[in-house]
């Protein structure tokens, strides 16, 4: 799960990590507001859930209240373009408004976790405020590692070290150690998936704060996590894969026409797949899952044809402990409930085939069988042209 | 033959009073895995499904010797579980829970270094040895006795592969899952180093899925040192970039783990890989007749 810019931060200080003087705004009045309390120059941060939001007009700096105020009147309801958004661009809610700082240095700090390594790794860059893939393919010795003992978790001399290799002294060395250390504890203590701090800066006058905060969740935590479950935004969601959630399904909308629908991770991605080599497109992922009920396959059909891109669907189930002829029922249900405007091409294989097969045959609607996923890819192609 | 489970191996199943415990305990009676106890803490001293349930899995291998472990226990107790079993001296782990949180089973992997005991899973259908014993949740019909060994991220994909080889003739070994998070236990090197042992396994199929390195270390093994055919075929060739699908390991981040990398590297290392997943049975029947 993502969050906001100004939610990270608001964990990260809770752990004692040092973030800007700031707070969030959803009005342009609250933001000069803040601009006034904060009682210095500020800078004015579109919230939303992607990166690049600078170079797309989301990030501008404020000489007084007033300005601050007319910029957050800018952005507020903008639809903010940015290289992670897409065309459409998101829509921007709030603004954070933050003291702008003497910056001396711009580095960066992550954490992720490194699953060929098995353990939390903490990178640290001299090269702040450019993506850190860029630094790991031109300068990746400027990358600096240490991975996490799952046991004891990071060691202070881990954070000695790092602070050492991004030269810093003095004042800075203290506060970047305390910061290390204090990041990789926010991580931990939220069951994060990945905190970045990019860039990670020191002041002219050695203070080292996080001037940007990015954190992910693991998903598989956040059921005991409730904090952290609580800042999650559906407005940041497609409402189809939000209305899929509810059920249960794993549902992520593409660009293609070809929507499918199938049991089991694996099988979904390589439905998807076959949909292509064939010649179409795939329009979405959708995994029933392997627990799946009767009604979570009426919901997840309905889902899958409410999608206006989808021009014919594709139904590839291989039952095992799901049984072919409960999912061709749900099926059924939902074609009979929302009529079939597209064609449908369904393959069953497994347990309770020939019921389900049978089922379909009985139904009444025009729906395409198929034996194998190969002919059943070809056939769903052939149809949506 | 078959690697790492057969009709001696003793398990005994945690969580077996639950829900799907029992569900899944009741077909591996059925399909003759050997299951000799269960485990659930507090129903010790009861019965269930015909099989005594300990407290402790300790106490399971004390009274019934048990060597081999399945988790069917929920996701925030399932790490705990895999400890219990390993620290039980159990020599498999065969953990099937879904959505174990990452960090737990970063310490898993940690207290596992320690002890002589294989893990597969989290996440995973389990392992099979079709006509011995099957410890996991896969259907045991689909599956006929053979010379072909299968690793797999998936499930049902799995099943798909396990399908095709079937309809070609050939039956399977062993069939592992590993899982599909992101940390797992045994991956497909450890898997491919047992089945290139296994005088019963004349073929391997590897399938795998984008997100990770496990596929191209895969790779590099056996173009060092696996001399049987592989056939591969990696799910997730059309997925977009920084999404999960699905399996919380399934995720092509900053660039890397595309399934292009996978089976590029696959190639490169003589694995026979099949573009479509419709051609796996196909691929590994042109693999054994240029053979000979």
């Amino acid at each position: 799960m993502k969050i906001h810019e100004y939610q990270a931060k608001q964990i990260l200080a809770r752990y004692g990590v040092r973030i800007p003087r700031g707070d969030v705004a959803d009005s342009p009045a609250a933001a000069r507001e803040i601009a006034e309390r904060l009682g210095s120059r500020v800078v004015v941060k579109a919230q939303i859930h992607a990166g690049g939001r600078g170079k797309g007009g989301g990030i501008k700096l404020a000489a007084s209240p007033a300005e601050a105020e007319a910029l957050a009147a800018g952005m507020i309801g903008m639809q903010l373009v940015t290289h992670q958004t897409g065309p459409e661009g998101k829509r921007v809610k709030r603004v954070l408004v933050e003291e702008a700082l003497d910056i001396a240095r711009e580095l960066y700090l992550g954490l992720v976790i490194d699953r060929a390594r098995e353990a939390v790794v903490v990178m640290a860059s001299t090269e702040g405020g450019v993506e850190i893939e860029k630094v790991a393919a031109e300068k990746p010795a400027l990358i600096f590692k240490e991975y996490v003992p799952a046991g004891t978790g990071l060691l202070a001399f881990q954070a000695r070290k790092l602070a050492f290799k991004l030269g810093l002294e003095g004042e800075a060395f203290k506060q970047g150690v305390k910061f290390i250390t204090s990041l990789y504890r926010a991580f931990e203590g939220t069951d994060a998936s990945l905190a970045e701090i990019n860039p990670l800066l020191v002041t002219k006058q050695g203070d080292v704060l996080a001037l940007d905060a990015k954190m992910n969740f693991d998903d598989n935590a956040l059921a005991r996590r409730p904090d952290i479950l609580a800042l999650r935004d559906l407005d940041e969601e497609s409402p189809l894969e939000v209305e899929a959630a509810k059920f249960n399904l794993n549902y992520i909308k593409l660009d293609g026409s070809v929507g499918c629908m199938v049991n089991g991770a694996g099988l979904a991605m390589a439905t998807m797949d076959i949909i292509k080599y064939a010649g179409g497109m795939p329009a979405n992922f959708l995994d029933v899952g392997g627990g799946v009920t009767e009604e979570a396959v009426t919901n997840a059909f309905k889902i899958l044809v409410s999608d206006p891109d989808v021009k014919g669907a594709l139904i590839n189930i291989f039952g095992g402990i799901v049984r072919c002829d409960m999912i061709a029922s749900g099926v059924v249900k939902a074609a009979k409930a929302m009529g079939t405007r597209i064609p449908v091409v369904i393959r069953l294989e497994g347990t309770n085939v020939d019921q389900g097969k049978a089922i379909l045959r009985d139904s009444g609607l025009a729906f395409h069988a198929a034996d194998g996923m190969k002919e059943a890819a070809e056939k769903i192609v052939a149809l949506v042209k | 033959m078959s690697i790492l489970i057969d009709e001696k191996t003793r398990v005994v199943v945690l969580g077996i009073t639950g829900g799907e415990g029992t569900f899944h305990a009741q077909r591996m009676i059925e399909y003759g895995t050997n299951i000799v106890a269960g485990m659930t803490p507090g129903k010790g001293g009861t019965k269930h499904l015909g099989v005594p349930v300990y407290n402790t899995v300790a106490d399971a291998v004390a009274a019934e010797g048990a060597d081999a472990a399945v988790v069917f226990v929920p996701p925030f107790a399932a790490a705990d579980a895999i400890m219990e079993a390993a620290d039980a001296g159990v020599k498999l782990v065969v953990c099937i829970t879904e959505g174990i949180p990452t960090l737990d089973m970063l310490r898993v992997k940690t207290f596992l270094r320690a002890r002589p005991v294989n893990l597969i899973g989290p996440n995973t259908p389990g392992i099979i040895s079709p006509g011995k014993a099957k410890i996991g949740i896969m259907p045991g019909h689909i599956h006929k006795a053979g010379t072909i060994g299968i690793i797999s991220r998936s499930g049902t994909l799995t099943y798909e592969a396990v399908q095709q080889v079937t309809r070609e003739g050939y039956g399977q070994s062993t069939a592992i899952g590993i899982g599909g998070d992101p940390i797992v236990g045994m991956k497909y090197i450890e898997l491919l180093g047992l089945f290139k042992d296994d005088p019963g396994t004349e073929a391997v199929i590897l399938i795998g899925e984008i997100g990770g390195t496990a596929e191209d270390e895969a790779a590099a093994y056996i173009a060092a040192a696996f001399p049987k055919p592989v056939v591969g075929f990696i799910a997730g060739q059309t997925a977009p970039p920084g999404r999960r699908m699905g399996h919380a390991g399934a995720i092509i981040a900053g660039g890397k783990g595309t399934a292009q990398e996978k089976m590029d590297a696959l190639k490169a290392a003589g694995v026979h890989v099949a573009v479509s997943p419709a051609d796996i049975g196909a691929t590994l029947r042109k693999a054994l007749a240029r053979r000979g």
